[in-house]
């Protein structure tokens, strides 16, 4: 039981980070590898900070902007200097390496007996359970939030800038900016995952971030694969599947390491499952035709 | 309504494959007037009409667009006046976005998109009602994404989401070039039905000889970046389609 708490757990950990992946990825088209660095930006500000013993409610906004600064980076350089997405998010991940870094002053913090969002507040007695129920909150306030702003008139052009941006613009919406924000969005979730990772692990590490981006990535894809097979248009059901789909990704890499692989395969993994998910549905349609 | 005063734009310039596409045009276009412009392929059509929606900046030379100097406003700031039908269907509108997102943005295209929720039934009957004009039996099907639609359909559509929020110039490029011959008749007439309903201030760029025959207020062919004919209401009456077929012998 306390098994499947622990990954469930770590799946709402990654909740954020898979609906930011969301938005970069799904509604921006964007692939945003910033994630890898402000992810752990996230994380260091989050660890910094609990050291210096600030309230855990005046880190979240802190953690916040962190995040929207370094995703807000990567949109300018992409949109005002004509730089290819992907290239612009590696810069921002490879200089914000050293920003985490210098925040850190070491490549390690450890964060035990320190007072974190699940040390205060009490929901339950039992802190794993404490943890979970606590983001369980979290995760569904966040669900709400981005559901609803998608739902907005501001949430529709967003989705449109993604899809069709000469119809946007010959409807008046200033789309750099839009993409600039967009990633601002996308990467304050990500760094938001880092706060509660940081905290539910009681530890930060400089390289807590490298390859995060496929968590992210694999949570869409797994619901991208059930939103394609189903042809589910609804919002709602869409930020749903995504957080279902970082859970089950957890669930995956855990079950695999409760049935004894080797935990140095754990990336190869990863990566087959993955691969898996995108190439099922096509596999499957070649055996057809 | 919009002054073109002598504007010039060459791509790539000083390069080996540069490309002089509009070479000093000086034109007004009168308000409610409905400019057909012909011309070969190169002629500079979709270069002039990409200036006038601020797609691409002039090098030199002015824009106005209601004694407003726009030569410097990009695309989306011009929206406040002009709404656009792109020749490809999916330019005009989002694929995978429903019919009543579409329809929504193109209601707020003058407005900034803010954080409300803008559709509700209210909003949704409105729709409902503009669409069932077109008679093409879409009504029902708003909460269905754009892309299950026909190009035609689509073009339709935009053409409905142009007038959806106030409007005064329309630019067609070459919003039928995609269309099979009886969709393209449909939006044609669709488009010359909004242009007169609505005293639209329209410029359609347009190979189908016919439609130029046939639509307009005044019609006018480019060649090698130029005005090589300009032929106000009077004297575009007076011509018959085979002289159109011959500027072009």
């Amino acid at each position: 039981m306390d098994f499947y708490l622990t990954t469930v757990t770590l799946g709402f950990c990654y909740a954020a980070l898979a609906l930011g992946i969301f938005i970069s990825m799904k509604i921006f088209n964007i692939p945003d590898i910033t994630t890898d660095g402000s992810y752990t930006l996230g994380g260091a500000v989050t660890a910094v900070m609990l050291t210096h013993h600030q309230s855990p409610y005046i880190i979240l906004p802190a953690v916040i902007i962190a995040g929207g600064i370094a995703g807000a980076l990567t949109g300018l350089i992409h949109t005002k200097l004509k730089i290819n997405a992907l290239l612009a998010g590696i810069l921002v991940m490879t200089a914000l390496y050293s920003v985490n870094l210098t925040i850190m002053g070491r490549s390690n913090i450890p964060l035990s007996n320190l007072v974190s969002l699940f040390s205060s507040i009490q929901i339950v007695t039992d802190a794993n359970q404490n943890t979970f129920w606590i983001l369980l909150v979290f995760v569904i306030l966040i669900t709400f939030l981005i559901g609803y702003l998608l739902k907005t008139d501001f949430g529709i052009a967003m989705r449109a800038t993604g899809n069709s941006e000469s119809m946007i613009r010959a409807l008046g919406v200033n789309t750099d900016r839009m993409k600039i924000t967009g990633l601002a969005l996308a990467n304050a979730l990500t760094a938001l995952s880092g706060y509660f990772f940081v905290q539910s692990q009681d530890f930060a590490d400089i390289n807590m971030g490298i390859g995060i981006v496929i968590v992210g990535l694999g949570s869409v894809i797994i619901a991208e694969s059930i939103i394609n097979w189903l042809r589910i248009t609804s919002v709602w059901l869409s930020l749903i599947l995504v957080l279902a789909g970082a859970v089950v990704f957890q669930l995956v890499l855990a079950v695999t390491l409760a049935i004894g692989v080797d935990p140095n395969m754990l990336k190869i993994v990863t990566a087959v499952f993955v691969l898996l998910i995108v190439s099922l549905p096509r596999l499957s349609s070649l055996r057809s035709s | 309504m919009i002054t073109i005063n002598d504007i010039h734009k060459t791509f790539n310039k000083g390069k080996a494959n540069q490309v002089n596409a509009v070479n000093g045009i000086t034109l007004t276009i009168a308000e409610g007037e409905f400019l057909v412009i012909v011309g070969s392929n190169g002629s500079g059509k979709t270069t002039l009409l990409n200036l006038v929606a601020g797609s691409v900046f002039p090098d030199a030379g002015s824009i106005s667009i209601d004694e407003n100097n726009v030569s410097k406003l990009p695309d989306y700031r011009r929206s406040q006046w002009i709404a656009r039908v792109f020749q490809n269907p999916v330019s005009g509108t989002a694929s995978d976005l429903s019919i009543l997102d579409n329809f929504r943005l193109a209601a707020i295209r003058t407005k900034a998109k803010g954080l409300s929720v803008g559709i509700n039934n209210k909003f949704k009957q409105e729709v409902k009602e503009k669409i069932a004009s077109l008679g093409m039996g879409l009504e029902n099907k708003v909460e269905q994404s754009m892309g299950t639609l026909s190009g035609g359909q689509r073009q339709a559509l935009t053409l409905l989401m142009s007038v959806m929020d106030s409007c005064k110039v329309l630019l067609l490029d070459e919003p039928t070039a995609a269309l099979d011959p009886r969709s393209a008749e449909v939006v044609m007439r669709t488009a010359d039905k909004l242009i007169a309903d609505f005293k639209l201030t329209a410029i359609l760029i347009t190979h189908n000889l016919k439609d130029a025959y046939n639509y307009g207020t005044r019609i006018i062919q480019m060649s090698e970046g130029l005005v090589l004919r300009d032929l106000n209401n009077k004297q575009k009456s007076d011509l018959k389609q085979n002289d159109l077929f011959d500027w072009f012998g």
